[in-house]
């Protein structure tokens, strides 16, 4: 089968019933994507798939033949990284890459979100250090700066 | 200061947020094998026999441990130093099985799919013994047993009577606490229930190992405690110390739960039998149910109060559940006195009497806040009920009766973590500032006894006051070594052990601070037992206090052997020597870092620039914390929201303000779910029915409250740049802040954990 991951075409003989976050950590060693529960209630594997947000432990390969893979690896979102970085919102940083898909697919949709609005788009994400409060002081700056970044 | 009060960027953040960082399942070695755990389905139960023939014959399988065929070396998984003050009553695998959970055996295979099989092909026959689940109980008279065998001690002399279930005891008077509560002018008995808690770290435990081309054991494991690692793996392996290696790479969240030594001899000794590169990742389910847990107690106060508002007598009895076995058993205790009492250190009448008990239940173990945070939830509500009786406000009633600068406690000396305690004066507390503060924020006058309605629904605030500790005195050792290179940077190796905290972050800035250096300037590695200098770990809030000062006296050296080669090239005497912009200046001239290390590598003389110190403390000063919510209450039907939550905190100088809020906001919101939504719910049988994140509800970001941070800075003279300890201490809130508020709002008290809409509303239906 085929897929493409952070743009990549990749051709493999996996088998179809292999979980996505196994393919992508075992087969591709992209190991940004983290496993913290198995079941879709933590984040942590977060991927985006043809633009929408996943979590990649409840995909299997053959429900995402043809389809584009982004994962933490291969996303270019640089003021997103910065804003994490410089509001302190990273801590042990096992949850980040996940939150961090995820607030770029929030911030694809809606540049300028309210903060009810980043609450509810990272209520996917657990996160057991940071309480969350400099998470979504982050994600209020990365589109700040992204939308300077497009009207400049 | 340069570095240090800045809030520097985290260094490892970059890496981390693009998923670059390591953390030990990002690890895989050729020839990988893995290892799934077999595990108990009874409370309690003898294994008669166990067959693994069936499992054996499948392909791909390698290897089977279980209690046949390893050594039994008791010891204990609690991960302390040495010798440690929890009870000697686990082996790696046990014949007798004392929880749902317990493990019975472990398989090693090509494959995680294999091993499950494999796993599921074990034939185990087991004699069900009765089992204990109510822990006010496991004391009783005929109560089933559950550490029977003689050889079950405590290193240190410490009481222990297993034949009775007790794990741990505890006793110390001040005063005489029955003479005190006569004498006082109201008496008070109120008795709480906290329940388990789950670290819920994002990133289960687990481990990989391998052997290296000396056929030395590497370890690289998600763990709080690296050098305990190694101890204890070494214990129970029964090989030197020396033929193993642990390295620590990035740790997805501890909490505590990682200080626990469980896995990484399992997988060790796979390694050692087969020469296989071995790895275990716990599932969730696993995490919740077969680590560790908050030990859940029952804590009843006994105080007198005077109508001055003086507090007369004040007694905590303290029956703590360890679940399966002992881990922390005395300390985590003893702490719900250590941490607490000398809050209200005028108190002339004091006891802490506390007993802990083994039941049939998950075992407990370290968690952010250990003991205190069980504790606080009784005294919390106990002050704000002593308050209320004599009509003072809960605020002043607090800065009457707290600890100020210049006092002690006679607690501090008198209980310790298995021995006796230190004599300590308070040098400094920020906690009248904290109270006024936090009530600032809050709105405290004009909504405290307000009971503001707004149709059904009711408004409250409430408040509590706290302190924690900074280390453990004369236990806690942290080292650190630090060369200088050509380019003017330095390497600081430190054996402090960063779990997500920023450890590493913080403890190169008091390295950069004392040499006058950028943090880029400073390249840190901490936690590889290979290559850095010892450190008890990431526990008790004591990296920052500990090794922190190990850092600050490791740079001071170094900045001495700096002038020292500097005096040698300049021919100027050392005292005409300072250190600025990374120059050695002195009037009328200037010499270039670079320069000074690379005449001292190259040129005369030569030799590297380098230091080690290490450190321990004489005290473990005090932070302290006055935390405030306010809270709506639906009369109609006892659900409640957190309108508001405030923490104040004084951790004397924030090394890096950032990070301390973090530790702050982390501390609370942790604090915050464990009060209200995270519960173990267990059937009748003893298995834990909600092991998931889907059933145990941690807060998401959606569940979050208007939350506000403030730090009151004060100046500890006995911590690196006037710092003491931050991590644990807010956790200890948000369960009495929060009860106190529900009580303002609609005038009812809830005993146990957590507060549920349902306990309100049976108690509101009662009025």
């Amino acid at each position: 089968m085929n897929l493409f991951v952070n743009g990549k075409k990749i051709t493999t003989s996996a088998s179809l019933t292999m979980r996505l976050v196994d393919f992508l950590r075992e087969n591709l060693e992209l190991t940004g994507t983290k496993e913290g529960c198995g079941e879709g209630e933590c984040g942590a594997c977060s991927v985006i798939i043809d633009g929408e947000l996943i979590n990649s432990c409840l995909v299997i390969l053959g429900q995402v033949q043809n389809k584009s893979i982004i994962t933490i690896e291969g996303l270019d979102e640089p003021e997103i990284s910065a804003a994490f970085e410089e509001t302190g919102a990273v801590q042990c940083g096992f949850c980040t890459p996940g939150m961090i898909i995820a607030s770029s697919v929030l911030l694809a949709k809606n540049p300028s979100p309210e903060e009810n609005e980043i609450k509810k788009a990272i209520s996917g994400n657990l996160c057991r250090c940071t309480g969350y409060t400099k998470i979504i002081e982050a994600i209020k700056k990365a589109g700040k700066e992204k939308q300077c970044g497009t009207s400049n | 200061m340069k570095t240090v009060g800045k809030s520097v960027k985290k260094i490892d953040s970059l890496s981390l947020s693009t998923g670059r960082m390591k953390f030990y399942d990002d690890y895989s070695f050729p020839d990988e094998a893995y290892i799934k755990m077999l595990f108990s389905p009874h409370a309690h139960a003898k294994i008669l026999s166990i067959d693994t023939s069936q499992a054996e014959k499948i392909d791909g399988v390698i290897d089977i441990l279980h209690f046949k065929n390893v050594p039994r070396i008791l010891h204990t998984t609690a991960g302390q130093g040495f010798p440690e003050p929890s009870p000697y009553d686990a082996v790696m695998f046990d014949n007798i099985m004392r929880f749902v959970g317990d493990r019975v055996a472990a398989v090693l295979a090509e494959t995680p799919a294999i091993a499950i099989e494999a796993i599921s092909r074990i034939k185990v026959e087991y004699e069900i013994l009765e089992a204990v689940f109510d822990y006010e109980k496991s004391m009783d008279k005929g109560t089933t047993v559950l550490h029977s065998e003689k050889d079950k001690k405590y290193p240190i002399p410490i009481p222990y009577y297993p034949e009775k279930n007790i794990a741990a005891e505890v006793n110390i008077d001040i005063g005489n606490l029955e003479q005190g509560i006569v004498e006082s002018d109201y008496r008070f008995e109120e008795t709480f229930y906290t329940h388990y808690g789950a670290h819920a770290m994002l990133e289960p435990h687990g481990v990989v190992t391998y052997l290296d081309e000396n056929n030395r054991l590497v370890i690289i494991t998600a763990t709080q405690v690296p050098f305990h690692v190694r101890r204890i793996c070494a214990m129970v392996l029964q090989i030197p110390i020396k033929k193993i290696r642990v390295i620590k790479p990035r740790i997805g969240g501890g909490f505590g739960g990682k200080q626990e030594v469980f896995l990484e001899y399992v997988a060790g000794l796979f390694t050692l039998r087969t020469g296989r590169p071995a790895k275990i990742v716990y599932t969730r389910a696993e995490v919740f149910q077969s680590s560790r847990t908050r030990h859940p107690m029952r804590v009843t106060i006994r105080s007198g109060l005077n109508k001055n508002g003086q507090i007369h007598a004040l007694g905590i009895e303290a029956l703590m559940n360890t679940g399966a076995y002992g881990s922390h058993a005395l300390t985590v205790l003893s702490n719900g006195g250590s941490k607490v009492l000398p809050l209200t250190n005028k108190v002339p009448h004091q006891r802490f009497a506390g007993t802990t008990v083994y039941t049939n239940l998950p075992v407990g173990g370290a968690y952010r806040g250990y003991g205190a945070t069980q504790s606080y939830f009784a005294v919390g509500q106990v002050m704000d009920m002593m308050a209320r009786k004599i009509d003072l406000d809960v605020l002043d009633f607090y800065k009457q009766n707290t600890i100020k600068v210049g006092e002690s406690s006679p607690i501090f000396e008198k209980l310790g973590e298995g021995k006796e305690g230190v004599k300590m004066i308070v040098d400094s507390c920020g906690l009248e500032e904290c109270i006024d503060l936090g009530a600032k924020e809050i709105g405290w006058n004009s909504k405290r006894n307000k009971r503001i309605i707004n149709g059904t629904r009711a408004r409250g605030v409430g408040m509590v006051c706290l302190m924690q500790g900074s280390g453990i005195p004369r236990i806690d050792m942290g080292a650190a070594y630090m060369k200088m290179n050509e380019d003017g940077s330095f390497n600081l190796d430190i054996g402090a052990t960063d779990i997500g905290t920023g450890s590493d972050t913080i403890l190169g800035q008091i390295a950069a601070e004392t040499l006058g250096v950028d943090i880029e300037d400073i390249i840190v590695l901490s936690s590889d037992t290979d290559q850095t200098p010892f450190d008890v770990g990431a526990y008790a809030s004591s990296t920052t206090f500990i090794s922190g000062e190990a850092v600050r006296k490791c740079a001071l050296k170094i900045k001495e052997e700096i002038f020292k080669v500097a005096s040698e090239m300049a021919n100027i005497p050392i005292e005409k020597l300072e250190l600025k912009n990374k120059q050695v200046i002195w009037t009328g001239g200037k010499l270039d870092f670079k320069d000074i290390c690379i005449y001292a590598l190259y040129t005369n003389n030569q030799l590297q620039i380098q230091a080690t110190a290490s450190n321990i403390a004489d005290v473990s000063p005090p932070p302290f914390s006055a935390h405030f919510a306010e809270v709506e209450v639906d009369t109609a039907t006892g659900e409640f929201s957190i309108v508001k939550y405030v923490a104040a905190v004084d951790c004397g100088t924030a090394i890096n303000p950032k990070l301390a809020e973090g530790q702050v906001e982390g501390a609370v919101v942790n604090g915050l779910c464990w009060a209200l939504t995270e519960e173990y719910k267990f059937n009748e049988n003893g298995k834990m029915v909600n092991a998931d994140f889907g059933r145990y509800k941690i807060f998401t970001a959606a569940d979050l409250p208007d939350l506000k941070t403030i730090l009151v800075p004060t100046y500890e003279p006995s911590g690196p740049y006037g710092a003491k300890s931050v991590s644990e201490i807010a956790i200890n809130g948000p369960g009495p802040a929060i009860a106190n508020a529900i009580y303002d709002a609609v005038g009812i008290r809830i005993h146990s954990l957590p507060l549920t809409a349902e306990k309100i509303y049976e108690k509101l239906k009662q009025k």
